[in-house]
């Protein structure tokens, strides 16, 4: 076995681009469940815009990258709106039951026949719309040391990446250190008390809903510049939930367990998987225990059983606070 | 009659006891106010005066509309009909949080304290006019840091006279079912308001803080605030109160100061019934 290629393989994916487009979904959703108590099932929805939002603009219209940024910004924010003005008034299950059909409802759009000529139907969009971006890379060649391996243009994307990782978390904290963040939270644990006081709680809602959004739509800018492609199948319910566990792996409303949840998760993915693939390659694995195309499938199931493991044994997740988490029974 | 303004309880002396009866200085003025679910009739309030200064107990069997009565009041439900002011400015179709910034604060039934915040993120909440809690100013610290330093001053301050300081950085959970009502009280009191609406402040505490909420309750009046509540404990209810209503199946059945109401036959037979001093046996048949 290759002991040091898988160490560089799940190192370079740790701190690598899936890591950075999952620490931002779950950084968005860190803000609506963990922050304001909102069940956002559609942070899939939040991505897909953000992606589409790159890509159409610069490949159909011919406009500069930056404007695609804002467009993208523009429409996640319109796209909350969509989903807020109806729900954010009643029940937190409405909210859930609207986020997760609006989230389908984007993908289908996207990948309908009719939108083919704009948005590229079921093959999504493919094409150089990250071209201004890469041209700013200082980065001639790749990073390749025994541990760490990106190309030029990935490491361009991680670095940018994690810049753009770190300043959200920066404001994340200040923000949520807030009396506005104190007044999340109190929206979180009871919304009628919060307006017995003279808040007004839907306001503060759609605030919420907004920030969490445009910063999932950040993700999608991560996840189509660093594929130059756009998959609508890419941004099915599966990502919301992979986002849901990071964020629950790092601990709800803890600023940094998103981000940590995010490296945890990849890194344990593809680990597995390498530790897997050269156990049968090499023959370690016998033939009709797994096979080499097993591999890919058989590494969700184990991480499936790790996750169950982590909520019997530490359900408040990495940075959680289990003395907070009992009291969500509401004695 | 002549309004006027007359301090404390002295209003008592010149208020008929009649149900709706005009009040010399009221805070609250509820008219015609109906609330139906389905073919129940929860509230028929024809009118009602609040005196301000005053406390006034709203007292009733179960299920006579009391709480769905505070909810209308409030803005957390919409009645059927009805028109309703405070300080003289009406109050229909306001969202509650809009009538807790007029002044009008209330608690609930039960109690609503926020759990995984501490006891005095629980207060600091409720100051009003903040300015870190706008999205935009949240971000610079130094814009709101002097307020917030204000705000915990007066939280502490408070939580010192309900003796509740000692809890100051435990999660609001921590606290027993009585702190918790103290809590959501001193709360209230953190929005400043004119009037406060306490529902069943009394329910589940426990004799010894029983004492120390009704003096609580009496130093609000001396405030000058309004306070009004309901509650099921009449001790309670003889002990502090200026005025008491009477509700009874969505009516207001009985006005009065606590002795004569609770001397009144209407109100006896609202808790009791119509006959519940007549023997109904066979037995009493015969005789």
């Amino acid at each position: 076995m290759d002991f040091l290629f898988i160490i560089q393989q799940t190192l370079s994916a740790t701190i690598g681009v899936n890591t950075i487009i999952f620490a931002l979904a779950a950084i968005g959703l860190n803000m609506h469940f963990g922050y304001t108590g909102l069940l956002n099932f559609g942070q899939a929805g939040f991505l897909a815009i953000g992606a589409y939002s790159v890509a159409v603009p610069v490949i159909s219209f011919g406009l500069p990258l930056w404007v695609a940024f804002l467009i993208g910004i523009f429409n996640s924010v319109i796209f909350a709106l969509i989903l807020g003005v109806p729900t954010l008034r009643l029940r937190a299950d409405y909210l859930a039951i609207v986020t997760i059909a609006a989230a389908e409802i984007v993908r289908q759009i996207a990948r309908s026949a009719t939108f083919n000529s704009t948005l590229g139907g079921s093959d999504g969009i493919t094409g150089k719309f990250g071209a201004e971006f890469f041209a700013l890379n200082p980065f001639k060649s790749g990073l390749n040391t025994p541990i760490l391996r990106f190309n030029a243009n990935d490491l361009w994307v991680v670095i940018t990446g994690w810049l753009l990782v770190a300043l959200i978390v920066f404001l994340m904290w200040i923000m949520v250190n807030s009396p506005w963040g104190r007044l999340m939270r109190a929206i979180r644990e009871d919304e009628d008390a919060v307006r017995s006081l003279g808040k007004n709680v839907y306001l503060y809602k759609m605030q919420s809903l907004i920030i969490g959004g445009v910063i999932g739509a950040c993700g999608g800018f991560v996840y189509a510049l660093s594929r130059q492609s756009v998959q609508p199948d890419n941004y099915g319910t599966a990502l919301t939930f992979f986002a849901y566990t990071v964020l629950i792996l790092g601990g709800a409303a803890r600023v940094f367990s998103p981000v940590i949840g995010a490296m945890i998760f990849w890194f344990l993915i593809v680990f597995i998987e390498q530790v897997l693939r050269q156990g049968v390659t090499n023959n370690l694995i016998p033939d009709w225990l797994i096979g080499a195309n097993q591999v890919s499938q058989i590494r969700f199931m184990l991480m499936g059983i790790g996750l169950m493991l982590l909520m019997i044994y530490r359900p408040q997740g990495i940075f959680g606070d289990k003395k907070e988490l009992a009291l969500d029974a509401k004695a | 009659m002549q309004r006027h303004s007359v301090s404390g309880n002295e209003f008592v002396a010149v208020t008929a006891e009649t149900p709706g009866s005009a009040k010399p200085d009221p805070i609250l003025i509820a008219d015609h106010i109906t609330r139906t679910f389905g073919g129940l009739t929860a509230v028929n309030v024809d009118h009602l005066e609040i005196q301000r200064g005053s406390i006034t107990a709203l007292i009733g069997p179960n299920g006579a509309g009391k709480t769905t009565f505070f909810n209308l009041l409030t803005g957390y439900d919409a009645p059927n009909s009805g028109t309703w002011s405070f300080n003289e400015k009406a109050l229909n179709g306001i969202p509650p949080h809009k009538v807790a910034r007029l002044g009008m604060v209330r608690t609930f039934q039960l109690t609503k304290a926020l759990y995984r915040l501490t006891v005095l993120e629980n207060m600091a909440l409720g100051a009003r006019g903040q300015k870190g809690e706008s999205l935009l100013t949240s971000l610079f610290p130094w814009v709101w840091k002097a307020q917030e330093r204000e705000i915990q001053e007066k939280a502490i301050s408070i939580l010192t006279n309900f003796k509740l300081i000692d809890k100051k950085d435990d999660f609001a959970a921590a606290l027993s079912g009585g702190q918790r009502k103290l809590l959501e009280m001193a709360r209230a009191l953190m929005v400043e308001p004119e009037m406060v609406m306490l529902d069943e402040p009394m329910a589940g505490v426990n004799p010894a803080l029983k004492q120390s909420l009704l003096e609580h309750i009496k130093e609000l009046r001396t405030q000058g605030k309004t306070v009004l509540f309901v509650e099921h404990d009449m001790d309670m209810v003889h002990e502090i109160s200026d005025w008491v209503i009477v509700m009874s199946q969505g009516q207001i059945i009985a006005e009065g100061t606590p002795t004569s109401v609770m001397k009144n036959e209407h109100v006896i037979e609202a808790y009791l019934g119509a006959h519940h001093d007549v023997d109904l046996s066979a037995e009493g048949e015969k005789k």
